[in-house]
């Protein structure tokens, strides 16, 4: 089990306060798919994907976005039992979804990479640190059921 | 690595924006990595104190060190058609005297694109990641080209 120190508690919970869940889940699930072009593989229902403009203005992808966020708020709430808390979410990406478990660090990178554009100055190396701890420990949560 | 132009020219015009050498994220850099994945400490044992992290981040030899990894990254973007011959010796460097896992390049490469995600915000658009993302991994994989 992942041990989070109180501070580091803190440092993810007062930013999470501040994060506008369903502009940032968009800008996180956008960016996955422009960077990792692969990942689009796992929407193949989601229209338009043939551009940046297209990926990041597409409702479908700004909506899963908001949903991928939300469910990360989850997170935030359970920091002391990820794994219990995501094992039908694992189960679910294993045998239903078919996704790599490596994507889930892709999209642990992203969170990262948009809560530093929209922090700047805020999103310092202790604040980072904690949340790099957190997305490393959902991702492997997330992984934790596969067979 | 093959890149086209217009890779080469946005990401020269953002090292330029960020004044690569003297900028403050050429100092956070390695602060930032030894702060959020503590274990790369191990590589600096010479650089004093570490025991905190305002230690960190006041270390002179940690500023220095950082001003010196940003540096050979703006070679890199000077370089791009040729990471692999641009950073033989560097590669041979690391593996043969310094003893440092590749992983750790990757593990770089991410703080560096956090930065500038944090330094530039909206800017730093989703296509400007994906450039400087790719240019980062190959970077990578060039340093960790020469490993035997």
């Amino acid at each position: 089990m992942v041990h989070f120190t109180a501070e580091e508690k803190a440092a993810v919970v007062s930013l999470w306060a501040k994060v506008n869940v369903e502009l940032v889940g968009g800008e996180v699930l956008g960016r996955l798919l422009v960077v990792y072009p692969w990942t689009q593989r796992f929407f193949d229902n989601f229209g338009n994907l043939s551009s940046e403009s297209a990926i990041m203005g597409n409702p479908k992808v700004k909506a899963h976005g908001k949903k991928v966020l939300t469910s990360f708020g989850n997170a935030v709430k359970h920091m002391d039992d990820l794994k219990d808390t995501f094992a039908e979410l694992s189960e679910l990406h294993c045998d239903k979804m078919h996704v790599d478990p490596e994507n889930f660090k892709l999209l642990g990178n992203m969170i990262l990479i948009v809560l530093a554009t929209h922090f700047s100055k805020e999103f310092t190396p202790q604040v980072q640190a904690a949340w790099q701890k957190l997305t490393t420990a959902v991702a492997n949560a997330l992984a934790h059921r596969y067979h | 690595m093959m890149v086209n132009m217009s890779l080469a020219t946005c990401l020269g015009n953002s090292s330029r924006a960020l004044k690569v050498s003297d900028f403050p994220p050429a100092m956070v850099l390695s602060h930032r990595l030894l702060v959020v994945y503590p274990w790369t400490q191990r590589f600096f044992d010479n650089f004093g104190n570490l025991s905190s992290t305002s230690a960190i981040m006041g270390n002179p030899k940690v500023k220095a060190h950082g001003k010196k990894v940003l540096t050979s990254f703006g070679d890199a973007i000077k370089n791009m058609d040729n990471l692999k011959g641009a950073f033989a010796k560097l590669s041979e460097l690391h593996c043969d005297k310094l003893h440092v896992d590749p992983e750790n390049f990757r593990l770089l490469g991410n703080v560096l694109v956090i930065i500038l995600a944090s330094h530039f915000g909206k800017e730093f658009t989703p296509d400007m990641q994906a450039m400087w993302q790719k240019l980062v991994a190959g970077v990578a994989t060039a340093l960790a080209h020469k490993y035997h």
